[in-house]
């Protein structure tokens, strides 16, 4: 349990982070999505850009974890259909509701009860894909 | 007192998004990948969904972690709305104001409209539409495209990784169709 207590810590700066960036509000996905402010995209962008030169330093000096084991990287599986296909379908979900998987639960804590029927909403969408994921291109 | 309300001003995004890359270096030190969403196939899978869908037979257990940081995720946005909740309106953009007007969705200078996201939104039709049916589609794209925003948009692209392109630019396909054409049609 001890050792877990890192990854709530971590989990509890994300949700301070999502909060004070407004990220979890709905009304900034609404702007994102009309192009009105750049203030989303500098979020996600310079998340990225950050994340693209450190990764490559990691990789570049072999930098190993706290366990001591060298950071690793897995490609994700080649293709395109479950990722344009699925991700479109996330896209809607994410313009809607104006969250994220994460944003959500972090409302959650914010004190909005709704939250609850849209985990169950998400639970359901990830039961049923797992049910047709065979009968769907990936 | 005057720290914790520096803190509480909303964050500008060149603060907040660096932060985020350090959420996911924290996680990639501990020996662990960003990515949200496998959480909702991990409650899933101790909900007992393995017993009929193969999908949820997994070791689950070696996912615990993430549901750790899940909790954490739950009590920042508790913190968050205790104690750094600046003062005033959020400070939305005039053209964003006009265009949520126009579908009949007034600013309320919250963090949520009052109105999609009280109690009372539970009673309509609408609600569900916006609520449960929004999250299905959340729970069935992430799962489909295998990651979300944090494991595709934020972990994905900083790796370089083309499926994490296409699945981001996917995002934003839904994102506008869900905008330009279905948002007239709901509200």
């Amino acid at each position: 349990m001890l050792k877990g207590i890192r990854f709530i810590i971590t989990g509890i700066a994300f949700g301070i982070i999502m909060s004070k960036s407004e990220a979890v509000s709905w009304y900034r996905i609404q702007e994102m999505f009309h192009f009105r402010s750049f203030h989303m995209y500098g979020l996600i962008g310079s998340a990225v850009l950050l994340g693209i030169a450190t990764v490559w330093l990691l990789k570049r000096y072999s930098i190993k974890d706290r366990h001591g084991i060298p950071i690793t990287f897995t490609d994700k599986t080649r293709g395109w259909k479950r990722y344009l296909l699925g991700g479109s379908i996330f896209g809607l979900g994410w313009a809607l509701t104006g969250a994220c998987p994460g944003p959500i639960f972090v409302l959650l804590g914010q004190g909005f009860p709704v939250m609850l029927l849209v985990i169950a909403g998400a639970l359901s969408g990830t039961y049923i894909y797992g049910e047709l994921k065979d009968r769907l291109p990936h | 007192m005057t720290m914790l309300r520096y803190l509480s001003q909303p964050w500008p995004w060149y603060i907040a998004g660096p932060a985020i890359t350090a959420v996911m270096l924290a996680l990639l030190y501990s020996g662990k990948t960003f990515g949200f969403s496998s959480n909702l196939r991990t409650i899933c899978s101790i909900a007992g969904a393995g017993k009929k869908v193969p999908f949820f037979q997994f070791d689950y257990k070696k996912q615990y972690w993430n549901l750790l940081f899940l909790l954490g995720a739950i009590i920042g946005g508790f913190i968050s709305q205790q104690w750094l909740t600046p003062p005033g309106q959020l400070q939305l953009s005039a053209g964003a104001i006009r265009d949520l007007q126009a579908l009949g969705i007034p600013f309320d200078g919250q963090l949520l409209p009052e109105q999609l996201f009280g109690t009372q939104a539970l009673l309509s039709v609408r609600g569900w539409i916006m609520l449960a049916g929004g999250g299905f589609l959340v729970g069935f794209g992430s799962r489909y495209a295998g990651g979300c925003t944090s494991g595709h948009a934020i972990t994905g692209l900083s790796m370089l990784q083309w499926p994490s392109l296409i699945a981001v630019t996917g995002f934003f396909i839904g994102g506008l169709i869900m905008t330009y054409l279905f948002f007239p049609l709901i509200f």
